[in-house]
């Protein structure tokens, strides 16, 4: 145990050095903000000296050592644009964005996973195979075109929902949220449910799938002979089985909204930090950008070792000494 | 050992039939099956894989899953035929009166719940019990079917026991709740040899104290003529021959029958190769028209190629079905 969690930690602290060194040339390569950042009447010797106060005319390994000794003392740099510490700048936009994840990942837990145990345990029924086929209609249509036909229709349309912002918030330990107020609640409807829609056709999917191969099961058929009720069969028997690769994607699928809710925060304007990233990119805001990667690749690093936990947990099998290699 | 027949009928299972569809047609896997289980006995139910001897044990529990269907027949128990019964008062019975034991207990237990749940489970899901209670019954289940330390049992979970000791708690699973009638399902073919006759053994010692029929379901003669008090014999979905276990060994009528018994290792002198039935049991769609046996059998005439034969019997529970019967002088 103590073992893998010191293995595990490794681990993640060579991802972390790795993605460092891609993203920062990454950045480099991709343009100089010095620009778009200095007015086009600023003098030469104006321009040498905000290069210069930024560090950009060191070479670029020299700038890197630079960030990494910062980084490890906890500082990502400061953004060019808005002269914060980026990493203060992307964790006060976290709160917004981690909303939408986790509402929308609990709408599709709420919604996919019973009707996905009913598809699974109507295997081959008419209704059954129409749902799997409108699931995959619900991954396939691209994010950013469902976001503006809900727009168009909900809020265009029929004027139910407003179509950007946040709306109310309500300030928690100096976070502010908009789940608590009714406003924010509208607000959020229309974001939570475009990115809700590709989770809950997959976790219709995962859920049936295992649950029409874990109805197959010896186990199951035991069960029944033992006279176990069928509710109990399919939440004890069933449930728990397929509760592994659930938790599984789960955590990735929160991993990769967290890092990729980026095209629905653009088309709702919702002020998350997928919002702050495409600004960030178009500003050529470098620090923000670095530090905007290493912040998701290390919530994806946590994720996945709180995932491994949860399996633990799940299935008695799993001994997480024995899962290190 | 005192015949069965004199006992009272505890399961009576009368033109029971099941089918499996396919895209083609429906195809009977048992084929009007009439069998009699006298209380506190051990009927062995043997034939080849593929003869429909589980398909046998599951209809009678009323389990079976698409795309298997019960079509026809009665399964009498205490006079009530379960296929008239609701599905709540059929549960209410599995596993109460009625319960199975399957074949691989590496399969058979959930791999994601305690044997404590799982045996707990049984007990609750047919009435109440305290906790304390509970876990009584458990561990004195646990202790009678010959397994160590049960209280650490409880909470461990299947993939912690050995293949023999699974089997072992499934065992204790199904005597639970004291049973009248256990269908085994070739309980020990997945086990090791030596495990195999402990669990025999076990079984044989569990079914005398406990006073349950005992349904044991074999491909193996052996076995079941150590543990049997009658035998039936069943081919292509028919019971082509029953008896009480002494006058099928030693007095087989059917040719079936026959060639299992010559096909007992055992049998064979050292260097002598080994006696064996020519060809294969039919698969479900392709029943052979008037005997089914007719295309494996020695003895098969025109008769056999187009009727098939309906059972005889003796008056007194002795079964065949058979144009041309062994007779007592050919079986000495």
């Amino acid at each position: 145990m103590l073992t893998f969690v010191t293995q595990r930690l490794l681990q993640s602290v060579a991802v972390l050095f790795a993605v460092s060194i891609a993203v920062f040339l990454a950045v480099y390569a991709v343009g100089n903000p010095v620009d778009l950042l200095i007015s086009p009447e600023a003098t030469q010797a104006e321009r040498a000296e905000m290069i210069a106060r930024l560090g950009l005319d060191r070479p670029v390994w020299a700038q890197y050592l630079t960030f990494l000794g910062n980084a490890l003392q906890g500082d990502l740099g400061t953004s060019f644009v808005h002269g914060q510490p980026a990493l203060s700048l992307i964790l006060s936009r976290i709160p917004a964005t981690f909303e939408l994840v986790v509402s929308a990942l609990l709408l599709a837990s709420i919604i996919g996973i019973p009707i996905g145990l009913w598809v699974g345990l109507n295997d081959g029924s008419l209704g059954a195979r129409a749902v799997m086929t409108g699931s995959i209609l619900g991954y396939s249509i691209p994010s950013f075109w469902k976001g503006m036909v809900l727009i168009l229709v909900c809020a265009v349309w029929l004027n139910w929902l407003p179509a950007s912002g946040r709306g109310d918030t309500v300030t928690v330990l100096g976070v502010p949220f908009s789940f608590l107020t009714v406003d924010g609640l509208r607000h959020m409807a229309m974001p939570v449910i475009n990115l809700a829609i590709p989770n809950i056709a997959l976790m219709i999917r995962l859920t049936a799938a295992g649950a029409s191969e874990s109805a197959r099961m010896d186990y199951v058929k035991f069960a029944r002979a033992k006279g176990v009720r069928d509710t109990r069969i399919v939440r004890r028997h069933i449930l728990r089985n397929i509760l592994i690769p659930i938790v599984t994607v789960l955590g990735v699928e929160f991993g990769s909204l967290i890092a990729f809710s980026t095209i629905t925060e653009t088309v709702f304007a919702w002020p998350g930090m997928g919002k702050l990233l495409i600004t960030s990119i178009y500003q050529l805001d470098r620090p923000v950008v670095v530090a905007y990667v290493m912040l998701v690749t290390f919530i994806f690093v946590t994720v996945n070792l709180l995932v491994d936990f949860a399996y633990a947990a799940l299935d008695p099998r799993v001994k997480l000494s024995e899962r290190m290699s | 050992m005192t015949d069965p027949r004199t006992r009272k009928p505890v399961l009576e299972v009368e033109g029971l039939q099941t089918v499996f569809h396919d895209l083609e047609g429906a195809w009977p896997a048992i084929n009007a099956l009439d069998l009699t289980i006298y209380e506190g006995e051990v009927l062995g139910l043997v034939g080849e894989s593929g003869s429909g001897k589980s398909v046998a044990g599951f209809s009678i529990l009323g389990l079976i899953d698409t795309p298997g269907e019960i079509t026809a027949g009665r399964v009498l128990f205490q006079g009530k035929d379960l296929r008239e019964m609701d599905e709540e008062s059929l549960r209410k019975l599995r596993g109460a009166d009625l319960s199975m034991i399957f074949q691989d207990p590496l399969t058979t237990l959930n791999p994601v719940l305690t044997i404590g749940e799982q045996m707990g489970e049984a007990i609750t899901e047919h009435g109440q019990a305290d906790a304390e209670a509970l876990r009584r019954r458990c561990i004195d289940t646990l202790t009678k079917v010959g397994i160590t330390s049960p209280e650490e049992r409880l909470s461990q979970y299947p993939h912690e026991l050995s293949g023999g000791m699974r089997q072992r708690v499934v065992i204790a699973i199904a005597l639970l709740n004291s049973p009248k009638v256990i269908i085994a399902d070739e309980p020990t073919t997945a086990l090791d040899v030596t495990i195999q006759s402990q669990i025999i053994a076990e079984m044989q010692r569990l079914q005398h104290d406990s006073g349950a029929a005992l349904i044991w379901i074999s491909h193996d003669l052996g076995v079941v003529a150590e543990l049997a008090d009658r035998i039936a014999v069943m081919y292509a979905g028919d019971i082509v021959e029953i008896g009480t276990t002494d006058e099928v060994l030693d007095r087989p009528r059917h040719p079936y029958t026959r060639g299992l018994l010559d096909s007992v290792p055992g049998d064979v002198p050292p260097g002598e190769p080994l006696r064996q039935i020519e060809g294969s049991a039919p698969p479900l769609n392709a029943r052979p028209f008037g005997c089914p046996f007719h295309p494996r059998c020695a003895q098969a005439t025109d008769l056999c190629r187009s009727s098939d034969p309906a059972p005889q019997g003796d008056g007194a529970g002795r079964i065949w079905r058979c144009h041309h019967p062994i007779t007592a002088q050919e079986a000495a």
